[in-house]
């Protein structure tokens, strides 16, 4: 089959008519045997029907069909002359957030269905959050039972809309969406006749063509899973290529240890290879004896692996015991298996509505923002990079349960051997001295959304009001601190780094310190989250539209941008990451700089002492 | 995995699932059941641990009701030497005398077969054992891991069982218990003949059609394999051209009629096919969800 494998899962909430959908879908392909069509009258028959009851396929433990619904991810195999399925059916109760975060893991797209009478549900929202969390970017809406809302075309769009809105809130690139009736098959394996107004392909159709599958990370990685040495004749490493391409030749470093190599012989699955490329199983000979052994991470010498030993990650919590900072789990990522314990739970997310609560635990199916230790370093990328060297498992050192799995978003990083010099002046009493309560408003958008104008207001009239008060502008610590660094991912990084460390030593001296800066990825804004206090850290994202910023241009950057003269520019040709959860979110188009001050002054109401 | 074929794709993944049993058991098994899963798992074997030869031992658990040409093709893989063959039989059971044919299929899979591999299991204290199972062979292997959590008693627990993210597959056990690994989970019947054609894999010749003398009993067409098989009245032996799907005890697989004596048209024939593959298996039909039973209880 040419077109490759597609896998994916489906998810809704109970009694969208998931099971029935699938159940259907494998009809239309023309899975089900005759004798599986016999069982399934029969089966229909005893449930007191006579239509075909097509969840009745897809539903197999015993417990669940005694309780109807759908208890743990089930995986079904299909194809049609086009291509090759494997599809996961999550259970979309509410205490199942695990099996969906499971599910979610092994494929790239998701089918998320919705009761046209119901609209969007909390639990659409649920589904499509922890898909999204775990680097689904695909989606397609199933809006089902259209039948029981009159084929209603309005109906429909009334859905539709707020879906893609939402889904994009959330971080999905992409939404299809279209209108069935699972139980009659309208726009399952056909398109329907009775809704006319719906001009595109039927369910099987967009799944036979989508591609969805994500392009592998770039960059050579092949962690270690195994050393084969059978003789001393032999040493190979073997293990799947997670990104990149590998060829004989090659200059690799493998980490934790740095120690460098060169590619002398590549054994793929029937004989020896010239080079190997990402998903692979194959085994790699070094010319040079090292020690090397599994959990070890072998990469393109010239973009080596990150290594580190802290990190900031999402975890979804699957232990009946609650998580409790400090424990110490074992924790598996890549082939490594490392001590770890949480250090903290920065906040976890109400997977409903995904603001950020406050929480000392995480209970079952709860999500959260964690700070990690690992008792040695490991190799690693952001899990939004590479879902091999990022996705992670947590065991339970008692009872070898799975109880979490994770998301690394960035490294934390230690200073080793420095250690905090006391001092009997502390934050508490410089702030009692300036009379006020210390915070950093950190303003993030892009180039030209009003920032610092608006910054500056809300500056001006603090300071007329006696608090004492800083602003950090990026352009200007450009002119000074930050000369030394570009516009490239790795300077933007580094930048954000040291306007966070000065911010917080800021917060440090008792000061209301003001940050402006474009700050484009989400793991830095994390990371400067993470040098402060519950609290003090309040993140104001600046939503200003790129055409806007680009009509505006005020310093002629865009103009520059377009005509190729800079590059790296944000929103151009450099990505802007939007903030998932920012204490506050201006809306900017169409406002004036003034309202958009006052909106971050009634937040500050009541917060600065 | 873009560039890769499906069966590349498949084929990658299951050397992977293998290679995490070679580095995370201290003493893994492979279950070897003769039939066209045990041989593609095989071939998968010999190509994980390649250019050594793989790690870990075959298991044939052996009911004494198999086809003469299964023990047959069983022989010759074991003398080609570069795998050790174990076979063990339940000798209870013999003792006991049971068949298929006078105990009935529950009774004698229950003794010869999931006994035999429990036995067999303690005896050698095997921590992980491979077996062929894939997800689509029936309902409630759908929700089946490829590390599958067995107690010390060896029994599967549908809510004991570890959520498996990615590849980070959990294989921490304690002691006395043990996993049942599946690395063709993700694999179709119509997948595995694909791919034992792409690799010229020689399989038993009971899955091509020939001349086979049969017996029709219980709706079911029983090949007479040997003088145990005794007639019932009116029972008379005739002479098909037919082949198997699936093999297992011979008083207890049915052949179907077919003319498909060449991988082709074998492939041919199921893509045109309306019935399961597990429909020619008689133990499937003991009870209403009698495989889940079956797994709880520590069959395969």
């Amino acid at each position: 089959m040419a077109a490759g494998m597609l896998r994916f899962i489906t998810c809704g909430s109970v009694d969208d008519g998931k099971s029935t959908l699938l159940g259907r879908l494998l009809y239309d392909a023309g899975m089900l045997a005759d004798d599986q069509l016999d069982a399934l009258r029969r089966d229909s028959r005893k449930r007191g029907g006579d239509a075909l009851d097509f969840a009745l396929v897809t539903d197999g433990l015993d417990a669940e069909r005694e309780q109807g619904i759908t208890i743990d991810v089930a995986w079904r195999y299909f194809h049609t002359a086009r291509r090759s399925f494997i599809v996961g059916d999550c259970p979309g109760h509410e205490q199942y957030t695990r099996n969906m975060a499971t599910g979610a893991s092994q494929v790239d797209l998701a089918v998320v269905l919705v009761d046209a009478r119901k609209g969007l549900l909390p639990q659409t929202r649920r589904h499509t959050y922890i898909c999204a969390l775990l680097g689904i970017r695909r989606v397609i809406l199933a809006v089902n039972k259209m039948d029981l809302v009159g084929l209603d075309a309005d109906i429909y769009a009334s859905i539709v809309e707020p879906y893609r809105a939402l889904a994009a809130s959330l971080g999905i690139e992409s939404v299809n969406a279209l209108p069935v009736v699972s139980t009659d098959g309208d726009n399952v394996g056909l398109r329907s006749g009775r809704m006319p107004w719906y001009q595109g392909p039927s369910l099987i159709e967009l799944l036979e063509t989508l591609d969805a599958e994500a392009p592998p990370p770039p960059q050579f990685r092949l962690p270690v899973q195994w050393v084969n040495r059978p003789d001393q004749h032999f040493r190979g490493y073997a293990g799947t290529v997670c990104g990149g391409r590998v060829a004989i030749g090659d200059q690799v470093l493998v980490l934790p240890g740095g120690q460098g190599a060169q590619i002398e012989r590549i054994v793929g699955p029937s004989g020896d290879l010239t080079e190997a490329t990402s998903g692979q199983a194959v085994t790699l000979c070094l010319d040079r004896e090292l020690d090397i052994s599994r959990g070890d991470v072998i990469a393109a010498a010239a973009q080596p692996v990150p290594v580190a030993d802290q990190f900031g990650c999402h975890l979804v919590w699957f232990g009946d015991a609650p998580l409790l900072p400090n424990r110490s789990y074992l924790l598996r990522l890549g082939t490594a298996t490392v001590n770890a314990r949480v250090t903290a739970i920065k906040h976890k997310v109400d997977v409903n509505t995904q603001a950020p609560l406050a929480a000392r635990r995480l209970e079952l199916n709860e999500v959260g923002y964690c700070n990690i230790d690992l008792d040695r370093p490991v190799a690693f990328e952001r899990y939004a990079d590479n879902r091999t060297l990022g996705g992670f498992i947590l065991i339970d050192r008692q009872s070898n349960a799975t109880v979490a799995c994770g998301m690394l978003d960035f490294a934390l990083h230690r200073a080793a051997n420095i250690h905090w010099q006391h001092t009997d002046v502390d934050k508490a009493t410089r702030a009692l001295a300036k009379g006020q309560h210390p915070l950093c408003l950190w303003f993030t958008g892009l180039s030209g959304a009003g920032k610092s104008t608006i910054a500056n207001l809300v500056e001006r009239r603090l300071a007329a009001q006696g608090y004492h008060t800083y602003l950090l502008d990026g352009d200007n610590l450009r002119l000074g601190l930050n000369v030394d660094l570009g516009f490239t991912a790795e300077a933007r990084v580094e930048n954000v780094r040291r306007v966070a460390e000065v911010a917080q030593l800021m917060v440090d001296a008792g000061l209301v310190v003001l940050v402006c800066v474009i700050s484009p990825f989400a793991g830095e804004r994390e990371f400067a989250r993470g040098r402060f206090a519950d609290g003090e850290f309040v993140e104001v994202f600046v939503d200003t539209p790129l055409a806007e910023c680009e009509q505006r241009d005020p310093k002629g950057l865009y103009a520059k941008a377009r005509a190729g003269q800079i590059s790296n520019f944000t929103g151009i040709d450099s990505p802007y990451e939007r903030p998932a959860a920012p204490e506050l979110h201006l809306h900017a188009e169409g406002q004036r700089a003034e309202q958009l001050a006052e909106q971050v002054l009634a937040y500050l109401q009541g917060r600065l002492g | 995995m873009q560039g890769l074929s499906h069966l590349d794709d498949l084929e990658a993944e299951s050397i992977q699932i293998l290679r995490e049993v070679f580095a995370c058991f201290r003493r893994p098994v492979m279950l070897y059941s003769i039939g066209k899963d045990s041989t593609v798992l095989l071939h998968l074997l010999r190509k994980a641990s390649r250019p050594a030869r793989p790690p870990l031992p075959l298991l044939h658990v052996d009911t004494t009701w198999k086809f003469r040409e299964m023990i047959a093709f069983r022989d010759r893989v074991a003398a080609e030497g570069d795998v050790q063959m174990l076979v063990h039989v339940n000798q209870d059971g013999v003792r006991q005398g049971i068949s298929p044919l006078t105990h009935g299929s529950a009774v004698h899979t229950d003794v010869m077969k999931t006994q035999g591999l429990k036995q067999a299991l303690d005896k050698y204290k095997f921590d992980a054992a491979i077996g062929g199972a894939r997800r689509d062979e029936e309902k409630s292997r759908a929700k089946e891991r490829v590390f599958s959590f067995r107690s010390a008693q060896h029994r599967w627990d549908p809510k004991q069982q570890r959520p498996e993210l990615w590849q980070a597959w959990n294989t921490r056990i304690r002691e006395g218990e043990s996993v049942r690994v599946f690395p063709l989970s993700n694999w179709t019947e119509l997948d595995v003949w694909e791919y034992i054609r792409r690799e010229k894999i020689e399989v038993v010749p009971l899955y091509f059609a020939k001349e086979r003398p049969v017996v029709m009993r219980d709706g079911a067409l029983i090949m007479v394999d040997d003088e145990r098989f005794v007639l019932r009245e009116g029972e008379r032996i005739e002479q098909r051209r037919v082949r198997f799907r699936t093999l297992g005890c011979y008083p207890l697989t049915g052949a179907i009629d077919s003319r498909a004596d060449t991988l082709d048209a074998i492939i041919e024939e199921m893509r045109a096919s309306r019935s399961s593959e597990r429909q020619g298996r008689i133990i499937d039909h003991d009870g209403a969800s009698s495989m889940e039973k079956k797994k709880q209880e520590g069959y395969f």
